[in-house]
């Protein structure tokens, strides 16, 4: 079969012209069972998400009563899915910001030969490859009421305990400040990759012709770190943007609903509260949201790279 | 070369006295950032060897008289080591899946790269933006007809999936850089394609396959947004919602929460220890798709 000349197909991909006389068009079978899994796991539930988010089935009856786009006018008038939908901009914003400030510095740090930098990068990554559930747990001991550190350290000053996750906005704060924390090591690793792949040759130049600190850093490595920081950001603010676990564990969304992402949102929505049809409607609009920011943002960095 | 090596020597004699000063604040700077870094597990450490009788300081571990009880009582209420048991079974059937199917999908599309083909691959790219949360509301209905929901099966086939594009990509580009000439050997002695994949092609993965690896690994390891739904049960839960359900069961004992925490982190540390090269390689390659 595999001698079977294969007529009328283009092959463009030039290294390749042969293979593809020598494959069939069969051995496309290979990628069957790849588009099998992704049709039914994937493309189906997209495609029947949307079919349910023109119902107002509470996810357990068998009827499935026809609404038409009323949960989509609904979802925007509900004042809470316009405060999850600031928070989640909030979530994937202030995260990408500190994570690319804090997580450059890092890399620039300990690319230069510091005594332990192996050690440091390997600290500063850890949180990073741990579930953020876990994590959250831990970094819970840091704003628990009665035995978390900072109450502790509160009490031993003769001060007052905090409330920590009382207030939404101290709330929000710090749920940015842990997904950036956790996550600022992936940023430091992207951004040191970026370093190590730097043109020696062109570093080399611009310091014959005088050029040092600053000047080097903007003009030499900042524009040869573009790829690393169109990586980091969609990375980082995609990764925001579908912010989950931390606010489960940290906040449950509350008080209220004062910290919900659109992602836990929708499970509160589904689990809680039986409005299927109403969380898959949010469903259709995150997954629109987050294919929107991609795409714009991998044109609009991409524009960058190219005039650097 | 040798003025660039004088300039470089004067530079260093000029800046001598700021460059020292600056040394003194990065060093600052870096061991604050690791202290911070580390302080939350150190606080799970304090948590977790004290009972919650206990009304002395959580900010410094007890060194005498160590409550183990909090470690047992994570293990046998809260069934920590059956969930990391549960966690390896789904991680490795969804990361041999992932490999298997990926590897073998990313073929054609590396070799045959007809029309068709190319919209085939653009079309698994575009997958890699749907949020797993987008989709909970179908999966989880879809899962519970099938009676994918509190069994291995339904997650490992679940997670395998949305780790599949990443896969199917990294696959196609270093199968790209294999030399053809190799499948070329194979159809000379007679060889068909499934042959020429397995024997030949499969065997020079395994650079790019520890990246998928690592990448799926951890990815599926830590997963708990869908996990969370799907595995409801105590007896099938993974580590991660195993470790959320239990900590919320047990919010007036803080320190059985630590220990549960701990004790599911360790793993991932572990590995993390002796692996450390594949897992920085393998995190690059996957984010600089």
């Amino acid at each position: 079969m595999a001698r079977q000349q294969s007529t009328g197909q283009q092959s463009t991909g030039r290294p390749h012209a042969w293979a593809s006389r020598f494959h069939g068009a069969k051995i496309n079978l290979f990628y069957v069972p790849a588009l099998i899994l992704l049709i039914i796991f994937l493309v189906y539930p997209l495609i029947s998400g949307f079919m349910i988010s023109l119902t107002s089935w509470d996810g357990y009856n068998p009827q499935r009563l026809f609404v038409g786009v009323t949960n989509y006018g609904t979802l925007f008038r509900d004042a809470n899915f316009r405060m999850t939908l600031v928070n989640t901009l909030i979530y994937g914003v202030g995260s990408t910001i500190i994570q690319q400030i804090l997580g450059l510095a890092l890399a620039l740090m300990l690319n230069q030969k510091i005594k332990g930098r192996t050690l440091m990068r390997a600290i500063i990554y850890l949180p990073a490859l741990v579930s953020a559930v876990i994590m959250g747990t831990m970094y819970y001991f840091i704003f628990q009421y009665q035995q978390g550190a900072l109450n502790t350290i509160l009490v031993a000053l003769g001060l007052d305990r905090v409330v920590w996750f009382q207030n939404p906005h101290n709330a929000v704060l710090i749920i940015v400040l842990v997904n950036s924390f956790q996550f600022v090591g992936t940023s430091m690793i992207i951004y040191l990759a970026g370093l190590q792949g730097m043109d020696r040759s062109v570093v080399e130049a611009a310091s014959l012709d005088g050029a040092t600190g600053w000047k080097m850093f903007i003009n030499i490595t900042l524009p040869m770190l573009m790829p690393a920081f169109t990586t980091s950001v969609v990375l980082n603010l995609i990764g925001g943007l579908k912010l989950f676990d931390v606010i489960k564990v940290l906040t449950g969304g509350g008080p209220g609903y004062s910290t919900n992402s659109v992602s836990t949102y929708i499970s509160i929505q589904y689990f809680d509260n039986q409005n299927a049809g109403y969380a898959a409607a949010m469903g259709v609009v995150l997954f629109l949201i987050i294919a929107l920011v991609t795409t714009l943002l991998n044109k609009g960095l991409d524009k960058l790279n190219w005039q650097s | 070369m040798s003025v660039s090596a004088k300039n470089i020597d004067r530079g260093d004699i000029v800046g001598a006295r700021q460059h020292r000063h600056g040394r003194w604040a990065i060093y600052l700077f870096l061991i604050i950032v690791c202290l911070v870094q580390l302080v939350p597990f150190w606080l799970a450490i304090c948590q977790s060897t004290k009972p919650s009788s206990d009304m002395s300081s959580t900010l410094v571990p007890r060194l005498t008289n160590i409550q183990w009880s909090n470690f047992t009582q994570a293990v046998t209420e809260g069934g920590i080591l059956r969930a990391i048991l549960n966690s390896v079974i789904i991680t490795l059937g969804a990361t041999v899946l992932t490999c298997v199917i990926g590897a073998m999908a990313a073929y054609p599309l590396a070799r045959r790269p007809t029309r068709g083909n190319k919209f085939v691959s653009s079309f698994i790219l575009a997958l890699m933006m749907i949020p797993p949360l987008s989709i909970l509301v179908p999966l989880y209905t879809f899962l519970v007809r099938i009676g994918g929901v509190n069994s291995y099966w339904g997650p490992i086939l679940v997670l395998a999936t949305s780790n599949l594009p990443l896969a199917i990509f990294l696959y196609t580009a270093f199968i790209r850089s294999i030399p053809s000439s190799i499948d070329e050997a194979g159809m000379m002695d007679g060889a068909g394609p499934m042959r020429i994949f397995f024997t030949l092609i499969l065997p020079l993965l395994k650079p790019v396959t520890a990246t998928v690896v690592i990448m799926t690994g951890v990815g599926v390891w830590n997963e708990y947004a869908l996990s969370s739904y799907l595995l409801t049960d105590q007896s099938m839960q993974t580590i991660a919602p195993r470790v959320a359900s239990f900590f919320a069961a047990q919010s007036s004992n803080l320190g059985v929460g630590a220990a549960a925490a701990l004790m599911a982190a360790l793993p991932i540390i572990i590995a993390y220890m002796f692996l450390q090269r594949y897992f920085i390689a393998g995190m690059v390659a996957g984010a600089e798709k």
